[in-house]
């Protein structure tokens, strides 16, 4: 649109206001992560990094810190676990809506987009009920424990794959969408067999969308609180394990560490994939 | 043989996409709404009925939390999308290519930071020791530091920041198909700023406006944390009920009832919405940006 030099301006200074609102949080939660002071407040009392190393109390840094170091673990390992599970289902899915026809194929597309507009809440609370009435079952007709099916990590796994495959399905369909199948037919006609050609020919092209959905799956898992928290069971993930100690101690500096390793992993990974995503933008 | 080879990777596809939506998808559904019919009678005895429901109708907290959650998340959207526009179209339109590459990364960094932490900078910031207040006195501002956590317009503040990224990512996409040469007819035609604005620029982003306000609706109905952490014990919102109900008092018939509730109405807002812009689900939600 044409606009005149001076409203141009002041829709910049707009657009700056609304970058450093963006920022502003953030820096707040990073920045009291160095402060040496008991509270994560101004005045500042000067640089340190005791709140990341510190072994005693009253400073116990982050790294010194059991449960805040369990917690971390515990998302790492279902991080790990959720982001395989939602890329393999992901690109079962992909081959399936962008190779395959069959029946009901529009409906059952709209079922796979229809998870990512279920409030996480709700998902955490139906994964909860089913699997105990599942575990119900089995504990009242055969005499079984099914203690997989009660609150814990198996459950969140399950929770937090439910809506992430649907993410990672979109991902990989798209990339899949833009492969050329005349590629695929030419090896073919090589000689080369099926497998072969999936390997050698697609798996390659598929590779940058299949790690950015593992990149995004491991980030959100990480990230997850709304459908982790109807699942969680004694092995809290550090959402969960931060959550209680901003709720039951109130905020501490090692909450604003917390804060920075958080953002610095997830905006490496973030970096990560972006970065492998660049070849194709560029195609 | 080649039917019968494209046959078996048809069912070897289906398969995981069939126990996905079915054992994670629909049967869960089903199940909270089975346990929301059910009404307990007695220790291990129920009977089948709307009682939940009737209960639920009957209790103006409950409604009226619901209602509250509905139209606090409406204002969210509404004001995500009037703040995050003009953003999107100066990423889309005006910034030149390196700049907008850069603008729309920085729009995505806070996207990748988890709710809490985003939630817990606001805490920092806000609170009555918090950098705002001490700022504030400091300045001579104000004489005493001021609680400024724990009140609605707080809670809609961060609301706002944590929808808005998903507000302008779609409305970038689609404002940068937008051909410039649509704007200058426009122009040339006569039409004013606004004109353009509201014939032209408008409807064609439609698809993208539609995308970002389900996509923000659905995040701040469904949204836990930042109501509860910026709002406080009386944030009264509607998915905080459901923990209670659910963790709390452990009855899970009426928490049940209320997710099927939170489910059945937002899902109502949406399916209103598409009808009202004459979009679908699949056209603006799915499409890859």
């Amino acid at each position: 649109m044409q606009v005149s030099g001076n409203l141009l301006w002041i829709y910049r200074v707009y657009v700056l206001i609304f970058f450093l609102y963006l920022v502003a949080p953030l820096c707040a939660a990073g920045v009291f992560a160095f402060n040496d002071s008991l509270f994560p407040s101004l005045p500042w009392r000067g640089f340190t990094l005791d709140w990341f190393f510190s072994p005693s109390e009253p400073k116990l840094g982050l790294f010194h810190d059991d449960r805040l170091l369990r917690g971390i673990g515990n998302s790492l390992f279902i991080g790990v676990i959720v982001a395989t599970i939602a890329t393999a289902l992901g690109t079962c899915n992909a081959f399936l809506f962008v190779r395959k026809t069959f029946r009901f194929k529009p409906l059952l597309y709209v079922m796979m987009v229809v998870p990512l507009v279920i409030p996480g809440v709700i998902l955490g609370i139906s994964i909860l009920v089913f699997a105990s009435m599942i575990a119900n079952f089995f504990d009242s007709t055969l005499g079984l424990f099914v203690t997989w099916l009660r609150p814990g990590i198996p459950l969140i796994v399950l929770g937090q794959c439910s809506f992430l495959t649907t993410i990672t399905s979109l991902v990989i369909a798209a990339r899949l969408q833009k492969f050329d199948i005349s590629l695929e037919e030419a090896a073919l006609n090589l000689g080369a067999s099926r497998p072969r050609v999936l390997l050698t020919v697609t798996f390659p092209f598929l590779f940058p969308a299949l790690f950015s959905a593992f990149v995004v799956a491991f980030l959100v898992s990480f990230e997850n609180f709304n459908t982790t928290l109807m699942l969680v069971g004694s092995d809290a993930p550090l959402t969960i394990t931060m959550y209680d100690r901003m709720v039951k101690v109130g905020s501490t500096p090692v909450l604003n560490a917390v804060s920075v390793v958080l953002m610095l992993g997830s905006g490496l990974l973030a970096l990560a994939s972006v970065v492998a995503q660049r070849p194709q933008s560029a195609q | 043989m080649g039917r019968d080879a494209g046959r078996l990777s048809l069912i070897l596809l289906f398969t995981p996409f069939a126990l996905w939506i079915g054992l994670l998808i629909v049967l869960p559904q089903l199940g909270i709404g089975y346990v929301s019919l059910r009404e307990k009678v007695g220790v291990n005895q129920y009977e089948f009925g709307f009682g939940n429901y009737a209960d639920f109708f009957g209790e103006p907290i409950y409604r009226n939390t619901l209602l509250r959650t509905a139209w606090m998340s409406i204002l969210v959207t509404i004001l995500a999308l009037i703040i995050g526009f003009p953003i999107a179209y100066y990423i889309a339109k005006l910034a030149r290519a390196r700049i907008r590459a850069a603008l729309f990364l920085m729009c995505l960094i806070p996207l990748w930071v988890s709710d809490l932490v985003r939630a817990y900078g606001w805490i920092v910031l806000l609170r009555e020791t918090g950098v705002v207040s001490t700022v504030l006195v400091g300045a001579g501002l104000i004489t005493e530091p001021v609680e400024m956590l724990y009140n609605d317009v707080t809670v809609v503040i961060g609301l706002v920041y944590t929808v808005i990224l998903f507000m302008i990512v779609p409305l970038v996409s689609t404002l940068q198909g937008m051909d410039d040469a649509l704007l200058e007819a426009g122009y040339n035609l006569g039409g004013s700023r606004f004109t353009v604005f509201r014939r032209i620029v408008v409807p064609y982003a439609m698809p993208g406006i539609v995308a970002g306000c389900i996509i923000t609706f659905m995040l701040a109905a469904g949204s836990y944390l930042t109501p509860i952490l910026l709002g406080g014990k009386n944030s009264s919102w509607f998915t905080e009920q459901i923990y209670n109900q659910f963790i709390t008092r452990y009855n899970w018939e009426a928490g049940a009832t209320f997710g099927v509730l939170l489910l059945v109405f937002t899902s109502l807002v949406v399916w209103v919405g598409l009808r009202l812009t004459g979009q679908s689900l699949v056209t603006t939600v799915a499409r890859k940006d």
